[in-house]
């Protein structure tokens, strides 16, 4: 069966469900996989509703930090302050607080670009119209994932050169010999295996359960409002409460995933330069 | 046979930890151009901003210090030169004060050297003339008394030698007479 024909069958049963009046569907797997693919179909270049979110909201916060820099003055306007306020945060309380001047140089603009990257597409899961995060299906995740790995390895390779840094990471200095039986797979597991994958992992769930949750308040006030009636409708607003609560929740966990993404980042280079281990 | 394709499609369409072909790309290609603007573009203009503000205060700060480094030279020079001045106005105020006084002190030197050599010239001219007065006075009174002697004695004393001896006694005589009588 050709994908498109496939999802688009995916898609009507999702609709239809949604559609059936009385009946109440929990939103699932199909709020993220199997979307109607937009433009050109059927091709690896397919884009369907997420990956269009994504390239709106980059397209937005590039031109945002292009206006705001644009005419980059000694005394700053207001977009310009906002600009070097938000790349100063980065500066600040990530990269120079963990990787000291030195390190922090070299890596400032991967790290900026991660966080601002992973921000302006968490943040559309709150954005009305977008209402999905453009981090919320795997690509994403385990590309930036993967580029945090390559990074960390590159950096220390530079820095102690092969033998060194594998030397550095798998038999850290300081423990008596027969412990290196465990240690050295533990920690052969945990840096070259769980780092990538939990700094996917951790931003794909958050962003996936977020939109599940405000998918599930607002479907139920929905539901409530409309077609259950009567005195169900005060369980809506209930429902439309926790809605509210949870975007709020969302907006917090947009740039708390953004941030604890790119910190972690940050430490694993910092694990991979450092001397003493 | 196709059933089992199927499937295994709808595992990968359903598995969200599996990553389609089409999300990776436009996930690469979204980062790249990120990264890329960050990298070329935001991140070193941002450094730029910020190199510039911190040479400018930095500027400001040099300058400021040069300022006040040159107004405390000036300083220093403006009251080196006043008690320069102040040193030499005493000094030439000192230099007048004993140019003054030895002034004086030469001119008085030079008044008295002065007066004591008038008073000495006029000594001099003084005892001249007496002993002058004297010798004419001798030669004279002595002439005169000789002739009136010789008129008295009716005898020409001819003789010098003689007459002068005469003369002498005479004078001797009335010397001794004189001081005689000063002394009574």
């Amino acid at each position: 069966m050709p994908r498109s024909q496939e999802r688009a069958l995916h898609a009507d049963t999702v609709t239809l469900a949604a559609g059936e009046g009385g009946e109440f569907h929990a939103p699932g797997i199909g709020e993220f996989l199997g979307l109607p693919e937009l433009f050109f179909a059927d091709t690896p270049f397919a884009i369907d509703r997420i990956v269009m979110v994504r390239l709106i909201a980059i397209a937005i916060m590039l031109v945002l930090f292009y206006i705001g820099l644009r005419k980059a003055k000694r005394v700053p306007g207001h977009g310009q302050s906002l600009a070097e306020l938000a790349i100063d945060f980065v500066k600040t309380q990530i990269v120079d607080q963990v990787l000291g001047e030195k390190h922090g140089k070299r890596f400032l603009p991967l790290l900026t670009a991660m966080f601002f990257g992973i921000f302006a597409m968490n943040i559309t899961g709150i954005i009305p119209g977008a209402n999905i995060a453009g981090t919320s299906l795997i690509g994403m995740p385990l590309l930036l994932g993967l580029v945090a790995y390559v990074v960390f390895i590159y950096a220390g390779i530079k820095e102690h050169g092969a033998p060194g840094f594998f030397r550095a990471q798998l038999f850290p200095s300081g423990v008596p010999w027969p412990v290196y039986i465990i240690l050295t797979p533990v920690e052969f597991i945990n840096i070259f295996v769980v780092r990538p994958l939990s700094l996917a992992l951790r931003l794909l769930l958050n962003m996936m359960v977020g939109h599940l949750l405000l998918v599930l308040c607002f479907a139920a006030t929905h539901f409530f409002f409309f077609s259950a009636g009567g005195l169900y409708s005060l369980f809506g607003i209930g429902t439309l409460a926790f809605g509210f609560i949870f975007t709020l929740v969302e907006l917090a966990v947009a740039v708390l995933q953004a941030y604890v993404f790119t910190l972690l980042t940050a430490v694993y280079i910092q694990q991979s330069v450092s001397h003493e281990h | 046979m196709s059933s089992l394709i199927i499937a295994a499609e709808e595992a990968t369409a359903t598995n969200p930890f599996i990553p389609a072909d089409y999300d990776i790309i436009w996930s690469a290609v979204v980062f790249v151009v990120i990264a890329a603007f960050f990298g070329f573009y935001a991140i070193p203009k941002f450094r730029k901003i910020l190199d510039d503000r911190a040479a400018v205060i930095e500027g400001g700060i040099a300058k400021a210090e040069n300022a006040q480094a040159e107004a405390a030279a000036q300083l220093e020079k403006y009251n080196q030169l006043l008690a320069e001045g102040r040193a030499e106005a005493a000094e030439v105020r000192e230099k007048a004060r004993t140019e003054g006084a030895a002034i004086l002190a030469e001119l008085k030197e030079q008044a008295q050297a002065e007066s004591a050599r008038i008073l000495a010239n006029a000594q001099t001219q003084i005892e001249a003339e007496r002993q002058a007065a004297l010798v004419s006075l001798r030669a004279e009174v002595g002439t005169l008394a000789i002739d009136l002697a010789s008129r008295v004695v009716g005898e020409t004393l001819t003789d010098d030698k003689k007459a002068a001896g005469l003369v002498d006694r005479f004078l001797a005589d009335l010397e001794s007479s004189e001081s005689a009588k000063a002394g009574q």
